[in-house]
């Protein structure tokens, strides 16, 4: 297969492999987290354990928005979708996504709910002007990456004096996630993370830089590697990251420097202030709950959130006790370690937040690698 | 004397509900728009069903239901669609397909003017691959009930004497040819739904094979294990599906699989992987390490067969994975799809 051929040379991929595997000192571990779904993704969709030496060891993080939204947040978003006044629009990998009891958007669409699947805010704003008798309401979901189109589309509505739109606001943001991994009180129950160094999400750089950052590099004393999401973007974080270890130092460092610059993208950073302000808390799956890590939208533009409009209640629903996503998340332990995995947890009927995306730990793990389990069973 | 009947008024006319209530309006239908379309025979006798002669040797039979939206793609529509998957379906078993039967399930409103292109490319489909469509059916449903139109398809054909494809013959060291680029039709599709402007368009791959099939056979013979059309969950889903019944794993080279790079690129774009992704005019074989140069060399000279690909081989695994060496240089497992294949926001 030959697509974005650039970044995908299997010579300079294994020249990179080569360089990790002589420079990384055979002596120490080096156990690094990718935050972001993406990476884990290429991760397991490339092979990439395969080319890394065996002390070099890749901890699946958070992922991605989707995995570590709680089983209550999509609760609220069916008891809404089910009002007959409302077509709700979502982006197509949260149909799936399970609420309490495996309820789902997928299956309250099928029981009579009005849910699109949209590719794009554009669309959800359509819908609204074709159907102006209607509520439309859009489940806004993602880190900073897509958090601009959801300021760009409620300035939208309010330019075209839309009375029937608004947003079931879902906004996370990523350094507040990555500062609970390493020191939420959790951590005492499941034991101490060790971690060290993180390869940092691109696109949510491009949109806030990389100066965020800095301060888990020096708070911390964690090497972070901006990376892109090819595979080959990858294999340099990671030798950027051995570097780094390998000479004491912890730094932020940029990998995807042809996207990413330290401030950012200040236009959209100012837009998403302009309509977007804090939750003080806000419940990650898995995480729990992480204090000023969510956004809503400000009082002047409470017409468009649809919590407010529609007087939305807070819904919470417990994780399932034997889930060990807590544990998995801040790499403490790995998927095989979770008695769930494979047997009662899997892609078709998801426990956790690890396994409800693909991008998730336990479900990359589960779709794209549970071979190397039954060769090291074998080797063993 | 015969009554005074008002023809179809193919250009502007739509179907109502009288066309499915078995009364004239539905004979004027079927003879005005159907027939004409598919004109052979059997069809022109009237019957309720069609007797044929039975050839030698084993016949197959299969059924298939198709509800593609949209109904008009680039590359094809859902009547060349039905025919050509109904005549693949027999094609795998190595058989030459003869005949098909065809009903439709219209949803009232349904143009005339799209109805006869439909029935038109299904008559030109089933001429073009030496079948007849000697058996049919039609209903009309209210608005609302059907997505424009379903059509259901019944086909039989006839595998000659000797020749028993089935997955269980399949061995280890046997090779995994497949007969050209992935994912064509369902990107096609999809882009069409989506409404996704690509820069190139992607046209469906939507084919009937039973002339590729029997021209591998000849080439060959036994030496074809099976052979399989990749259509809805793609090759992924074709090969984990052999792996089951055959019990064996299989092993493929990522670098070794034919994809357009438009394909590609499209799949990128929309997060999705070629291999799920359906195919309506391509097939797999599993084909004995001895004759695969052969059989790789006549798909190669077929113009259905140009883009063909040795990619792999079955191997001995209990656990019936498909494994892909990555173009990358890792490892990785191709396992089924949980649920539809859906874009990714992130
Ligand atoms: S296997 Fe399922 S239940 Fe266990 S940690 Fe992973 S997601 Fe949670």
């Amino acid at each position: 297969m030959k697509y974005a051929d650039e970044f995908r040379d299997k010579e300079i991929a294994l020249g990179l492999a080569n360089a990790i595997q002589s420079e990384a000192d055979p002596q120490r571990p080096y156990r690094f987290m990718e935050f972001c779904g993406g990476h884990t993704h290429a991760i397991s969709r490339y092979g990439l354990e395969d080319m890394l030496p065996k002390n070099v060891r890749m901890i699946h993080g958070p992922g991605c928005p989707v995995c570590v939204l709680p089983a209550g947040r999509i609760d609220m978003a069916i008891r809404l979708a089910e009002r007959p006044e409302i077509i709700f629009c979502v982006y197509g990998d949260l149909m799936r996504v399970p609420g309490s009891q495996g309820a789902s958007l997928l299956k309250a669409k099928a029981k009579g709910a009005d849910i699109r699947m949209v590719y794009s805010t554009i669309d959800a704003l359509r819908i609204a002007e074709e159907n102006p008798q209607r509520q439309i309401v859009f489940f806004a979901i993602g880190f900073e990456t897509t958090t601009p189109p959801t300021a760009v589309m409620i300035r939208l509505a309010e330019k075209k004096q839309l009375a029937n739109f608004s947003v079931f606001c879902n906004h996370v943001l990523t350094p507040p996630a990555m500062q609970n991994i390493l020191e939420s009180p959790d951590i005492r129950n499941i034991g101490r993370v060790e971690i060290d160094g993180f390869v940092g999400p691109a696109h949510v750089s491009t949109i806030i830089g990389t100066a965020p950052y800095e301060f888990f590099a020096e708070e911390f004393g964690k090497p972070v590697v901006i990376s892109g999401f090819e595979p080959l973007d990858m294999m340099q974080a990671i030798l950027m990251l051995v570097r780094q270890g390998n000479e004491n130092r912890h730094e932020v460092e940029n990998q995807y420097s042809r996207a990413v610059k330290r401030d950012g993208n200040l236009r959209a950073k100012e837009e998403v202030s302009d309509i977007f302000e804090l939750r003080d808390q806000f419940e990650w799956r898995g995480l729990g709950q992480v204090p000023y890590s969510g956004l809503k939208l400000k009082r002047a533009f409470a017409k468009y959130d649809a919590e407010a409009r529609f007087d939305m209640k807070e819904l919470r629903v417990a994780d399932n006790p034997a889930c060990e996503c807590g544990a998995i998340l801040r790499g403490v332990k790995k998927p095989v370690d979770c008695k769930l995995f494979g047997t009662v947890c899997t892609p078709e009927t998801p426990i956790g937040s690890c396994m409800v995306s693909s991008e998730g730990a336990c479900a990359a793990h589960w779709t794209y690698g549970r071979f190397r389990d039954h060769q090291q069973r074998r080797a063993s | 004397m015969k009554a005074h009947q008002r023809k179809l008024d193919i250009k502007n006319g739509c179907v109502d509900l009288s066309h499915g209530s078995g009364g004239r309006a539905m004979a004027q239908l079927i003879s005005g728009l159907f027939h004409s379309a598919f004109g052979n025979e059997w069809l022109a006798r009237g019957n309720d069903q069609s007797a044929f002669d039975v050839a030698a040797g084993r016949m197959v039979m299969t059924t298939d239901g198709y509800v593609v939206s949209p109904l008009f793609f680039p590359g094809g529509n859902i009547g060349s669609l039905a025919v050509h998957g109904t005549v693949n379906d027999i094609a795998m078993a190595g058989a030459r397909p003869l005949y098909l039967s065809a009903s439709f399930i219209i949803e009232e409103g349904f143009r005339f003017s799209d109805l006869k292109m439909i029935a038109e490319s299904m008559g030109e489909a089933a001429r073009a691959a030496g079948v007849h469509i000697i058996t049919g059916d039609t209903k009309v449903v209210e608005r609302g009930k059907a997505d424009g139109l379903f059509i259901s398809t019944a086909g039989v054909g006839v595998v000659p004497d000797g020749l028993d494809l089935s997955a269980e013959k399949a061995r280890v060291g046997d090779r995994v040819l497949i007969s050209g680029t992935l994912g064509d039709h369902g990107v096609a599709i999809m882009s069409k739904r989506q409404n996704l402007a690509f820069e190139t368009e992607i046209v469906s791959d939507s084919a009937s094979l039973h002339d590729l099939v029997a021209k591998m056979v000849t080439a060959g013979g036994e030496g074809i294990r099976l052979m399989r059309d990749p259509t809805r969950g793609g090759l992924a889903a074709a090969l984990n599906e052999i792996a089951q019944q055959s019990g064996l794993g299989f092993r493929v080279q990522e670098e070794a699989i034919p994809v357009k790079p438009g394909v590609a690129a499209a799949c990128e774009l929309l997060g999705l992987d070629p291999l799920y992704v359906a195919n309506e005019g391509k097939l797999v074989a599993i084909v004995a390490p001895e004759a695969a140069a052969a059989v790789l060399a006549t798909m190669r000279a077929h113009p259905l067969g140009c883009d063909a690909a040795d990619i792999g081989e079955a191997v001995a695994d209990d656990h019936h994975f498909v494994q892909m060496a990555t173009s990358f240089g890792g490892g990785r497992i191709v396992d089924w799809l949980s649920g539809e294949q859906l874009p990714r926001i992130c």
